[in-house]
């Protein structure tokens, strides 16, 4: 069991160790070749780290329509390799091969780079995420403050796609999701504390840690009532932050075209849909490591759990989608400032109340 | 010298290359979205400075407080004017030498105070996880200042929507 | 330390690189070939350019409703900085630092509060 469990981190080990003999023979200075070593490794992590997320990403894409289609009664795509499989490759060579529509009197330059701020900060997040036991790529002591932090500035990229298209629909789009998108940070916030509290520490190894008693069933979701609270609360504003319906104002077709996307088309629109799905598939995974436990459970290695509650809450945020009306803005504005914000607070006293009680149970 | 300091180095340089880098187009843009995108950059600078000095603290909080939210307020901002939005704003009005002046007026100013400074250095590298103790000394040594903020908080905000309002 | 950082430092890189890589292949790949109704704004079906002057100005003027909501989002990220190391600390400080925080949120509650009461929060 422990080889499957360890599996990656000797493969790191092993691929480290190999380069350092590689490059013995250079002669370097002892802490220029140490620094160097572990530099290529990062490199190497970072480049799996992504090409795992887009692979990740184009099975939740196959998912999404395989599973929108089941729940409407369709066949969904069936085409394209063995029951539609291989369908997001073809929409991807397809949206590479697409001519890239500038709208007249657009600013070019912030047209441009509003996409690739939004794809930003997905990458960012996967720097702090413990993505089996030992496989962290760094363990900021401020992780979960760092992957807040990253997170809002995607909401810049998104005015700035608003703003850039020189398009009536764009900028009320850009607009409405920026106002939705900070209102519902506040919230995902507040009900992050809790689990703060209860660690002592904002490092995602410790938070992960934390949770491992019970035989790794220790999960804070089970510490009725501040956990279970903290999770519907951080889950239902997760889910508006990225703008999936029933949240997805900004998108809103039936009023706003496409909200701030109006004016985008090929790989620029592309961007923004695939950061939509990296921001859903990387709030799923910060939601399993910081509520469900994150790499912890019973018998089979860590990367598996934690990939398998990523699933869970993937599919429960579609099922969501796929059954809810979309909200009208006053509501959703409501439910952030008048019900989301007071209970995050309420929680955040009952968690501090509620310490000392769960220390005694043994939690 | 060794190789961290040598990359601290190169990471200080970078930094305050993207920082006067944004501050520029900030002042140089002809058009009031890009100057605050030039805001928003040299702002991400001065938050990498921060995480060069080692104080992650503050560099993750001027991130989410400017980067995150201060810029979206002033995108706001301008987005309530009117006519303020016409592609091509003049990036200087007449009053332009003046300011010339006292910003370089101001520039030597902290220029002699930072040269004329006697700045010890501290030898011991700061040990392990520093939040708690931040935690620890907001709540005892500096309680009167902590609860005093968010009274100011309040104060502004109340004041900000009076304002507003109108 | 800054061994750390440097590890981020590298990821904020790639995350700048990333995004421009499948734009620069897209760019070298697809066909450009502009026309004039290609790059005509949209405005559902419509033709923009039959539009009078004025309503070809896309800048509309927004409420001074969602200032006040970024204004209320400002306020409470800077609250968050200091809940944080509160959080982090509670463990060893006991319940004193819970009260000072039951003041401390119960002054940010009045200001939603008021916010609340001043009908701000109504989206109109």
């Amino acid at each position: 069991m422990d080889f499957f469990d360890n599996i990656f981190t000797n493969i790191y080990a092993w691929l480290a160790f190999w380069l350092h003999e590689l490059l013995m023979g250079w002669n370097l200075p002892k802490d220029v070749e140490s620094a160097l070593v572990s530099a290529i490794m990062i490199i190497l992590v970072i480049i799996v780290i992504i090409l795992w997320m887009v692979l990740m990403v184009l099975i939740l894409i196959w998912l999404e329509r395989k599973n929108a289609a089941r729940i409407q009664d369709r066949v969904g795509p069936n085409r394209v390799g063995p029951w539609g499989l291989l369908q997001p490759v073809a929409d991807t060579i397809k949206m590479l091969i697409k001519e890239d529509i500038l709208p007249e009197n657009a600013d070019r330059f912030v047209h441009t780079i509003a996409p690739m701020i939004v794809m930003m900060p997905p990458v960012l997040m996967f720097a702090v995420i413990p993505w089996g036991k030992g496989m962290v790529p760094v363990d900021l002591n401020i992780g979960v403050l760092w992957i807040i932090a990253v997170a809002s500035i995607g909401t810049i990229g998104v005015f700035l796609g608003g703003y850039g298209s020189n398009n009536k629909y764009s900028l009320l789009g850009g607009m409405r999701a920026v106002a939705q998108m900070v209102s519902y940070e506040i919230p995902q916030v507040l009900t992050i504390v809790p689990i703060v509290l209860m660690v002592g520490s904002m490092s995602l190894v410790k938070i992960n840690e934390a949770q491992s008693g019970w035989f790794g069933m220790q999960w804070f979701v089970f510490a009725f009532p501040v956990g279970t609270i903290a999770f519907v609360v951080y889950y239902l504003s997760a889910l508006a932050e990225v703008g999936r319906t029933p949240f997805d104002i900004p998108e809103g077709e039936s009023e706003i075209v496409a909200g701030y996307m109006t004016e985008y088309s090929g790989m620029k629109w592309a961007l923004f849909y695939l950061a939509e799905y990296f921001n859903f598939f990387i709030v799923c995974v910060i939601g399993a490591t910081l509520f469900l436990g994150g790499w912890n459970g019973p018998i089979l290695p860590g990367y598996v759990w934690l990939v398998a509650k990523t699933y869970a809450l993937v599919l429960l945020g579609m099922w969501i989608r796929m059954t809810w009306p979309r909200f009208r803005v006053d509501q959703l504005m409501n439910f952030a400032w008048k019900v989301l914000v007071p209970i995050a607070l309420v929680n955040i006293v009952l968690a501090g109340v509620a310490l000392p009680i769960f220390k005694m149970i043994g939690f | 010298m060794s190789t961290p300091l040598v990359l601290t180095y190169v990471g200080f340089f970078v930094m305050a290359a993207i920082t006067l880098g944004g501050a520029l187009m900030a002042v140089s843009a002809r058009n009031l979205i890009r100057a605050a995108l030039g805001l928003i950059i040299a702002l991400i600078g001065i938050a990498g400075i921060y995480f060069v000095l080692e104080a992650e603290f503050v560099a993750v909080v001027q991130i989410l407080v400017y980067v995150g939210a201060i810029s979206i307020l002033i995108l706001f901002a301008v987005m309530l004017t009117r006519g303020l939005m016409k592609r091509d704003l003049p990036a200087q009005n007449a009053q332009w030498i003046a300011a010339a002046f006292i910003s370089l007026a101001m520039f030597a100013a902290l220029l002699y105070v930072a040269l004329s400074t006697n700045w010890r250095a501290v030898e011991t590298q700061v040990a392990g996880d520093l939040i708690p103790k931040l935690g620890t000394e907001l709540m005892t040594t500096y309680l009167l200042p902590f609860e005093a903020v968010s009274l100011l908080l309040l104060a502004a905000l109340v004041g900000a929507i009076v304002i507003a309002r109108e | 330390m800054l061994d750390e950082y440097g590890i981020v430092a590298l990821f904020a890189f790639v995350a700048v690189v990333f995004p421009a890589i499948p734009l620069l292949m897209a760019w070298v790949i697809r066909p450009k070939k502009p026309n004039k109704s290609k790059r005509a704004t949209y405005e559902c079906g419509l033709e923009f350019e039959d539009f009078p002057a004025e309503a070809q100005n896309v800048w509309v003027q927004f409420r001074v409703q969602y200032f006040i909501y970024a204004l209320i989002f400002v306020v409470f990220d800077i609250e968050v900085v200091f809940l944080y190391p509160w959080a982090v600390a509670y463990n060893a400080l006991g319940l004193f630092a819970l009260i000072e925080m039951v003041i401390f949120l119960g002054i940010l509650a009045l200001a939603l509060a008021y916010a609340w009461r001043k009908g701000l929060l109504e989206w109109t």
